[in-house]
């Protein structure tokens, strides 16, 4: 289980983890979603030891990172597939790797082919596409036989073939029993891949729930009706003090949406009590997109208030603006 | 001892410092037959173990940039990161890269004073080449020391400067430039000069040897130390820089 408490980290006047607590259950997929310069890389990056939080700890099973003694038989990631050295080749960066945290010799030739690298194992790792990369990578994180895995973005770039490639990989993974920590801010890929989510905007933990929670909570369902008595239709609703709003849809033309928690069958009683025709009547729920939207689009927003806030309590200047965090996706 | 082997294969997984090493035991073998070849004569009976070693400092420095790329190639790939992260005892890791640098640069400074001086011995075989005095092996044997410390030396501001053109453009610089340079200050400079750690790594060698046909003082003949303690001082400021780098790298975020 991985476990961050408070965990902040600063740099300089920006704050790009703020407060940040969150569980990490074992056994499941958790995706770790937010916008592009929400702290995810940066949090992962303090899970793994390699940047000190400001303030607060994250452990992994208890343990802080750098307190474990053999680190990549408990926790195996990937953050970034280019961080290998362009004229060594696949095989010799597995090896120091396994030679470091004395892995037996045959670890280096499984973990190769379990990622389909065995074949191109001796030739240098530049020449290697993002596909590849992204595979050496992964075997790499595989290398110890970790519980814990970490993947940063891991389809960023991929072509399909490689997305569903890493997608089964994932639940293969969490099938074997690990524990996988995936971040993205793609969310259909999050929706495909996660049980659990984290999701974080601007530093800030925003909510942690199942993937379907998230959705529930975050978005209620709306009833679409194609109707050719539209106006009437909206009119009668508007008189049982149901919300509508008609748009235009491509290919099916204005279609009236009832927003709030109403159920199709009230919407089809009022039209029938009033004898209008309906084309269609379909309950829709809110999609992952409209969720994360809606609460991440909040978070900003709140944020943006507080910073407006805090220039017109010091009066300063202009240079206030919270400007992009370290470096996320390079 | 595992940072041991990881270090290892690490360096000899890829090219450039082998090309590194081949190129700084050439050259001072090279310089070496250049200086003793041409001689005739009375020259050449008048041949010193000395001149057969104009190459060691050029040598020392393609050691010196061999062992600074070896950290700044990894923060330029990204890869001191999977190293961090395979051993989050971070000194323990730079260490352990720091020894086997060291100890190969060694080797080739061995082996090029050995060479030059075999290949000098060839050229110029009406000279009395052979090793006689305390002064003399220390030159040959203690051009393997000098090359390690310097590595030492080198590695520890690779770990601070992070970046290839910085560290290699200080480590050139800094013995080349800077240490000759500083004798002009006014009334503190020939003390700031006799001070000067490389000046104490080349003091270490220079110290008592018969110059000959280099002409009187051609090694120096201001010498703060003596030899051996001019050695431990050389070392004793690669030590401290060292400290301050594994400080630092374990306080920096990778």
């Amino acid at each position: 289980m991985i476990e961050a408490k408070g965990l902040t980290k600063r740099y300089g006047a920006t704050v790009a983890v703020d407060n940040l607590s969150f569980e990490v259950k074992p056994g499941k997929v958790t995706g770790f979603l937010g916008p592009n310069g929400a702290g995810k890389s940066t949090t992962m990056r303090m899970i793994l030891g390699l940047d000190t939080p400001t303030s607060g700890e994250v452990t992994i099973d208890g343990q802080r990172y750098r307190d474990l003694k053999r680190p990549l038989t408990k926790v195996g990631a990937l953050l970034d597939a280019k961080w290998v050295h362009p004229n060594r080749s696949a095989r010799a960066h597995l090896a120091w790797m396994a030679a470091s945290n004395k892995l037996p010799k045959d670890s280096v030739d499984k973990a190769l082919e379990m990622v389909g690298l065995s074949a191109v194992a001796n030739k240098r790792a530049g020449a290697f596409s993002l596909g590849m990369s992204q595979r050496l990578g992964i075997a790499g994180a595989l290398l110890g036989d970790p519980e814990v895995l970490l993947f940063d973005e891991p389809v960023n770039g991929l072509d399909p073939e490689g997305i569903v490639w890493i997608r089964t990989f994932m639940h293969r993974l969490a099938d074997e029993g690990r524990t996988v920590l995936v971040s993205s801010h793609l969310l259909s890929e999050m929706a495909l891949t996660a049980e659990d989510l984290v999701v974080i905007g601007r530093g800030k933990l925003i909510m942690q729930s199942t993937t379907q929670e998230f959705v529930d909570r975050a978005s209620g369902t709306t009833v679409k009706v194609r109707t050719p008595q539209l106006d009437q239709l909206a009119g009668v609703l508007n008189g049982q003090q149901l919300v509508t709003r008609i748009e235009d849809v491509e290919d099916e033309g204005k279609v009236l949406f009832v927003d709030g928690d109403v159920r199709t069958d009230q919407v089809g009683e009022a039209a029938a009590a009033h004898g209008i025709v309906l084309h269609e009547l379909t309950l829709q729920r809110g999609s992952l997109e409209q969720a994360f939207m809606q609460m991440t689009g909040d978070s900003v927003e709140y944020h943006a208030q507080d910073e407006i806030a805090a220039v017109t309590q010091l009066d300063a200047p202009s240079g206030t603006e919270v400007a992009a965090g370290p470096k996320e996706d390079n | 001892m595992s940072v041991i082997t990881v270090e290892r294969i690490k360096l000899f997984s890829t090219r450039s410092p082998w090309w590194c090493m081949i190129v700084a035991a050439v050259l001072t073998v090279g310089l070496a037959a250049l200086t003793t070849g041409f001689l005739k004569g009375a020259d050449e009976q008048n041949a010193t173990i000395f001149i057969t070693q104009p190459g060691a400092q050029l040598s020392q420095m393609v050691m010196m940039v061999m062992a600074a790329l070896a950290v700044t190639t990894e923060y330029r790939f990204g890869t001191i990161r999977t190293s961090f992260q395979a051993v989050p005892q971070r000194a323990a890791l730079l260490l352990g890269k720091t020894a086997v640098v060291a100890f190969l640069s060694g080797l080739i400074g061995l082996i090029a004073s050995f060479g030059a001086w075999g290949v000098g011995s060839l050229f110029a075989s009406n000279a009395d080449l052979s090793i006689n005095t305390a002064a003399e092996w220390r030159l040959l044997a203690g051009q393997g020391l000098v090359f390690a410390i310097s590595a030492v030396f080198a590695v520890a501001v690779g770990i601070l400067i992070r970046q290839s053109a910085g560290a290699i453009a200080i480590l050139i610089l800094w013995p080349l430039l800077v240490e000759n340079l500083v004798n002009l200050i006014p009334k503190v400079g020939d003390d700031l000069a006799r001070w000067a750690p490389f000046a104490n790594g080349s003091s270490f060698l220079n110290q008592g040897q018969d110059f000959g046909l280099a002409g009187q003082g051609a090694g120096g003949t201001d010498f703060a130390l003596s030899p051996w303690w001019a050695l431990l001082y050389f070392a004793g400021w690669a030590a401290a820089l060292m400290t301050i780098a594994l400080v630092s790298a374990s306080k920096r975020d990778a």
